[in-house]
């Protein structure tokens, strides 16, 4: 087999790229996996909000050693601060954010995404591994927004970009964009636009690893992290 | 005369052990756990419920234990018939696991929101609440649904817990709360929606010097409180 004339993009750099979108002054929940990584990368003269599920309105950045406190955790249970300006409120408030609209953005994992914006993050049916919806749902529904961050493909190289998806669904039609490893897609009306892919990729050898038909984007760019990132 | 009258009618929902606090939960009773991971958990209060022996229980809460104490211990020894919560899969939750894989508990998985709604609504004396969370899933079926505005909700249900294990910071005896950051968690919710509120705190302190503008949830909704921390 010859070498992929192309790079895929690390975690930190998918969460990256995702990270540059958060417009300032928005209010945006992380969810658990790549996307908490996002909050490291917001461009500086930015001021966004985090919310974290729990109850934390103004996550932090981990815990400096010597800093930790046992009582300030993220969605995925990892030790995490309180910004400046911060608060804490509790569940069923911190769900009314979410539910009511009150989210600009949430991204989000997924195992699929559909060509209509269809999510699929909340259950693999496999029975030795119990499903585990936690906010997922809330979030698909009630932010205003949502984007996914996942890889492109599964290990096995086949597609998680999918006509329909062949796992139950966490909500319908609700994905707007999708960062993967090797592109960013938009969900749109007309279907599925490219509107950047890393160096490297042709929007033919992308199709081969997407379900449904790819439009290119007019005016496409090079998705091109930061290479200091990559290792 | 109001001394004499203050000896008989003293409000005062401190108990002096985790054994006190706990006493009367029934076999069959659903309890509600706060808690979110390992953060806010009553584990002094879960241990005291494994000793005192309360079977064919009905957990409410976030996730299913870690390890081997607490709200695991009390799985692993065949205590929970059925498990309602979002998500599982935290930690080391090797207790529900195996539970689940021997079919020995049952699980109702619910969206995080919708679970800490369903018990504010059961607090707020609600028939229930329409939700678009969920709607169009699996976790739907079998629940009614109604188009409002264009968009399709599902009904849920109020949930009500006949106790309540809940986790603070500090204590008066009236039984007003203060909470530690995100340790605040389940724990507001769930004390209003339960029938016997329990309590374990770091610190009971004579009433009057908890800030009034602090309490997170007003002694009205406790009905017992126990201090397990150091300074206890």
């Amino acid at each position: 087999m010859t070498k992929p004339a192309y790079t895929r993009l690390t975690r930190d750099q998918m969460a990256w790229r995702a990270a540059q979108d958060l417009p300032d002054g928005c209010f945006v929940n992380l969810g658990i996996g790549i996307p908490t990584l996002a909050a490291s990368y917001v461009p500086g003269d930015r001021e966004v909000i985090f919310h974290s599920e729990n109850g934390v309105i103004g996550l932090g950045p981990k815990p400096k050693p010597g800093e930790e406190d046992p009582n300030i955790t993220d969605a995925g249970k990892n030790l995490s601060t309180l910004v400046t300006g911060g608060c804490y409120v509790h569940h069923a408030d911190a769900f009314l954010m979410i539910r009511g609209g009150h989210l600009d953005v949430s991204l989000l994992g997924a195992f699929e995404v559909s060509e209509t914006g269809d999510l699929a993050n909340w259950t693999t049916e496999d029975p030795a591994f119990p499903p585990g919806v936690g906010g997922a749902m809330d979030l698909a529904v009630g932010a205003r927004e949502i984007r996914v961050l996942m890889a492109h493909t599964h290990k096995s190289g086949s597609p998680r970009i999918l006509k329909r998806c062949s796992l139950p669904l966490t909500a319908p039609g609700v994905v707007k964009r999708i960062y993967t490893d090797l592109a960013v897609i938009d969900v749109t009306p007309k279907g599925l636009v490219v509107v950047e892919m890393i160096p490297g990729m042709t929007l033919e050898l992308l199709q081969t690893m997407t379900e449904p038909k790819l439009h290119l984007a007019d005016r496409w760019q090079a998705l091109a992290p930061p290479q200091a990132m990559a290792a | 005369m109001a001394g004499s009258r203050l000896e008989f009618e003293v409000i005062d929902k401190r108990v002096k052990t985790v054994e006190d606090a706990v006493a009367g939960v029934r076999d069959g009773a659903t309890v509600l756990v706060a808690g979110f991971g390992i953060v806010g958990v009553a584990d002094h209060l879960l241990e005291a419920l494994h000793d005192q022996g309360a079977k064919e229980l009905t957990i409410v809460a976030n996730n299913s234990g870690n390890g081997d104490y607490g709200l695991a211990r009390l799985i692993n020894s065949g205590r929970v018939r059925k498990v309602i919560c979002s998500y599982p899969r935290s930690g080391d939750y090797s207790a529900f696991l195996n539970a689940y894989k021997a079919k020995s508990l049952e699980l109702e998985l619910v969206p995080q929101g919708t679970i800490s709604e369903r018990m504010r609504a059961a607090a707020a004396g609600l028939g229930g609440f329409f939700s678009p969370v969920s709607a169009h899933t699996r976790l739907a079926d079998g629940k009614e649904t109604r188009e409002i505005d264009g968009r399709l909700h599902v009904f849920e249900k109020p949930l009500r817990g006949d106790v309540a294990l809940l986790k603070a910071n500090k204590a008066d005896r009236w039984g007003n709360l203060t909470y530690l950051k995100s340790a605040r968690n389940f724990n507001p919710v769930m004390a209003m929606a339960a029938d016997l509120s329990i309590v374990e705190v770091d610190e009971i302190v004579d009433l009057g010097s908890l800030d009034p503008e602090a309490v997170a949830t007003p002694g009205v909704f406790v009905d017992r409180v126990v201090a397990v921390g150091a300074n206890a």
